[in-house]
């Protein structure tokens, strides 16, 4: 077994005013809602996406979309 | 502990309680024994103890295990708070204006003892600014104590703007930082960082009643009532079509009959009962009769009792009406700071009074249903997820009357007032 590190995106729901920048910048993970506020996949960011998930949460105008580590076990 | 055995009938917290004024110090002292004192170190880490061992779990809705909170906020850096929360913004509960009216000193004990547990200097008990005489009991009894202030230890009384969100934790925590009584993000969650940026611990004061019970006769008495996984007893707001509605102190997993029994029975037939308040879950009649108020059984039909509601809806009310109503009321509550909780509460209540009209559409409950999973879950605090909550389980237990709406529009009933109360008046909406 090891660990390692996965990353997630994350709203802060009370910043987020639905700008939309970061629909844009990852449609690979982020869809608009009826309201323009994101419905962001759970799932963790491929190292691949990486770049665009950590692009679309700089692009952010009101510093809502944070990308966090978590540890997670692999066997 | 302290204070000997004592049997295990009911009432516990409601022994020796008036109808019409609060316990005199010398009574509550008469009746429960002195407050044990468990000083800083060992002998506050055997108070944390005991709440492990008597399985205590929060009585404000969330059922969060107390013992665990405390050392949580306890192994956080810096000096802790204790907040002893009596907001009770939920319509359908009184449970905890009792207490503060009533019970004030057992509220006071258990804020002491939660201070002794997480060595906090600073307690603040809040009510509602419109709780007057709750305010007053617990000013007065305060007055009477020489326990408090005692050492470094502060008790304050703080009201709270009336809201069904102000008694949420976070917003609570806010409120007594100098901000409005909204809810705030989390990360960093209270427990590390609260009032003032301390660890802050916050309690329902039925919690800190029970802390208080346990602290004097043991963890052990406490199990005599209830099962393994859900101990002790509980204070349970009855209300709707009973005789007596009121609060009953009743075992924990007792059934839902013998609690209508206690309140004197029905007023008339039944169509359904609401489990755990506005933001709890309908049950059809048939189902709720043959419940047991106990965590696992409510689990088991997608419901728990909250802060201990169960309210009887009678067949002569309009189930539509009520809904839509109560929906409003609970859009209006929102603090408009999410965008899906504020664009979608808004939404779905909007489309369950055009459904009681007879102006929704065919396809007014696929959009309600729509609306819920995109404001579940995707809020600051769990107001969505509750609302969203209670119109589902409406919408599956009413499935016939919501069709009988849709198709003809407003029913006689729906003219009369409404059972289910949408107090204080809402603010106007701002401008999303």
């Amino acid at each position: 077994m090891r660990i390692v590190l996965t990353s997630h995106l994350r709203v802060n729901w009370i910043a987020c005013e639905a700008h939309g920048m970061c629909a844009e910048l990852l449609p690979e993970r982020i869809t608009l809602d009826d309201w323009g506020y994101p419905i962001i996949d759970e799932r963790p960011i491929p190292a691949e996406l990486e770049a665009h998930a950590r692009r679309a949460v700089d692009a952010c105008p009101t510093l809502a979309l944070a990308l966090e580590r978590a540890q997670a076990r692999r066997r | 502990m302290s204070g000997g055995p004592a049997p295990a009938t009911l009432p516990r917290i409601l022994a020796g309680v008036r109808s019409h004024a609060p316990m005199a110090l010398a009574h509550h002292l008469e009746l429960h024994g002195a407050l044990p004192r468990f000083t800083r170190g060992r002998q506050s880490s055997a108070l944390l103890d005991e709440l492990q061992r008597s399985g205590l779990r929060g009585r404000g809705g969330a059922a969060f295990p107390t013992a665990t909170k405390m050392a949580a906020v306890l192994a956080a850096r810096g000096r802790a708070t204790v907040v002893a929360n009596g907001c009770e913004g939920e319509p359908a509960s009184v449970k905890d204006r009792l207490l503060l009216e009533r019970l004030p000193h057992l509220v006071i004990d258990g804020a002491v003892l939660a201070a002794q547990a997480v060595d906090a200097a600073d307690v603040f008990i809040t009510v509602d600014e419109h709780a007057r005489s709750a305010a007053h009991a617990i000013h007065r009894a305060l007055r009477e104590r020489n326990d408090v202030p005692r050492g470094r230890l502060r008790v304050r009384l703080i009201a709270v703007p009336p809201g069904y969100l102000s008694g949420q934790e976070t917003a609570v925590v806010n409120f007594l930082g100098g901000g409005p009584a909204k809810p705030t993000a989390t990360p960093p969650p209270i427990f590390q960082r609260g009032v003032n940026r301390r660890p802050t611990l916050v309690n329902n004061v039925e919690t800190l009643a029970h802390v208080a019970l346990i602290a004097r006769h043991g963890a052990g008495w406490f199990r005599e009532l209830g099962s393994q996984t859900d101990p002790g007893s509980k204070l349970v707001t009855a209300s709707g079509a009973v005789v007596n509605p009121g609060v009953f102190e009743i075992e924990a997993g007792a059934p839902v009959a013998s609690l209508l029994n206690a309140a004197g029975g029905c007023t008339s037939q039944l169509r359904a009962f609401l489990l755990g308040g506005y933001a709890g879950t309908w049950v059809t009649a048939e189902t709720g009769y043959e419940l047991t108020l106990s965590s696992d059984a409510l689990a088991d039909v997608g419901a728990s009792l909250g802060a201990g509601i169960v309210l009887a809806l009678p067949s002569s009310a309009c189930p539509v009406a009520e809904i839509s109503s109560v929906a409003a009321w609970l859009s209006a509550q929102s603090a408009g700071q999410c965008g899906p909780c504020f664009n979608g509460l808004h939404a779905i209540a909007t489309t369950l009074e055009q459904l009681r009209v007879g102006v929704g559409g065919p396809g007014a409950l696929a959009r309600i249903s729509r609306w819920g999973a995109l404001a579940a879950g995707r809020g600051s605090c769990a107001h969505p997820d509750g609302v969203v909550r209670f119109v589902r389980s409406a919408i599956d237990v009413f499935g016939p009357e919501f069709a009988e709406h849709s198709r003809r529009g407003p029913c006689p009933v729906c003219l009369r007032p409404r059972l289910l109360s949408t107090p204080f008046a809402t603010p106007a909406r701002a401008a999303a």
